[in-house]
């Protein structure tokens, strides 16, 4: 029993200031959940959130690719198939099946309606510079909802004193 | 378990001060759990917590800000308006439900 109430306190001032960075370097399915998962918790909890997406991490903010990411059991020890097995015709296409249903299955998002949340909870997303040109690429091909096409130093200097992730 | 007063009953929290007996919960106690964390209820907020109330009662565990919205039809955007910064907490905590366990 105590006198005062015990109300939890959620540190609205605390996390003002806190940032996280995360930068998506990989275009496979199972890498993009790692990124989108931190970043809306991280949302969640009321922190600045960033995400950059370099190399490999464009398809998940690429139109024509974003809804289509894979997931390979080939070179993934972890999945404890026979590795000869992994890459056969069709392995890559099962694989990715079973993943996105296992993901349906706990009401978590694909990446396009994943992004979409995040943007909703106040998420920044930006597409990496040197990517864009590489790939020819502008921000007409890119999901609308990403902020610009900025540079390594622009992500740098915008996200000082944040946490970072590089997934 | 420790018991603390609010609104001059007795109800039971947890360390951190979420209520841990969903029937010793109503509106009444609800809105002083909002002014106690500095939110002045409306409409617009109660329609939130009923849908946590509800859906508490068939499915046993806290609504996550993703099933308030494909479920309750609160799109994400209103729920960091109406419980800023920190929503799936503060409405959990307003609805006298535990803190949601699902991590999307």
């Amino acid at each position: 029993m105590t006198d005062a109430p015990i109300v939890p306190s959620f540190d609205d001032e605390a996390t003002t200031g806190r940032k996280l960075a995360i930068i998506c370097s990989k275009g496979n399915l199972d890498m993009a959940y790692p990124a989108l998962i931190l970043g809306n918790a991280a949302l969640g909890e009321g922190v600045e959130t960033h995400l950059f997406f370099t190399f490999w991490g464009f398809d998940m903010i690429t139109k024509s690719r974003m809804h289509d990411l894979k997931f390979t059991p080939v070179g993934n020890t972890a999945t404890h198939m026979p590795q000869g097995l992994t890459p056969l015709p069709g392995m890559t296409a099962m694989a990715t099946r079973q993943l996105k249903k296992s993901i349906a299955d706990l009401d978590v998002p694909e990446v396009p309606e994943f992004l979409e949340q995040i943007v909703a909870a106040g998420g920044h997303l930006w597409a990496c510079r040197l990517t864009a040109d590489m790939n020819r690429l502008t921000e007409a091909d890119l999901y609308e909802e990403v902020e610009g096409i900025i540079t390594a130093s622009d992500f740098i200097e915008l996200t000082e004193g944040a946490q970072l992730l590089f997934i | 378990m420790p018991v603390t007063t609010i609104d001059g009953r007795e109800v039971h929290v947890d360390a951190e001060g979420f209520l841990t007996d969903p029937s010793e919960w109503d509106e009444g106690l609800g809105k002083t759990l909002a002014a106690a964390i500095g939110i002045d209820m409306t409409e617009e907020h109660w329609k939130v917590i009923r849908f946590l109330r509800e859906d508490f009662q068939t499915q046993g565990e806290t609504a996550t800000t993703r099933r308030v919205q494909t479920v309750g039809g609160f799109p994400t955007k209103q729920q960091f308006e109406l419980f800023p910064k920190k929503p799936a907490k503060k409405m959990a905590y307003i609805a006298g439900l535990p803190k949601p366990r699902g991590c999307v």
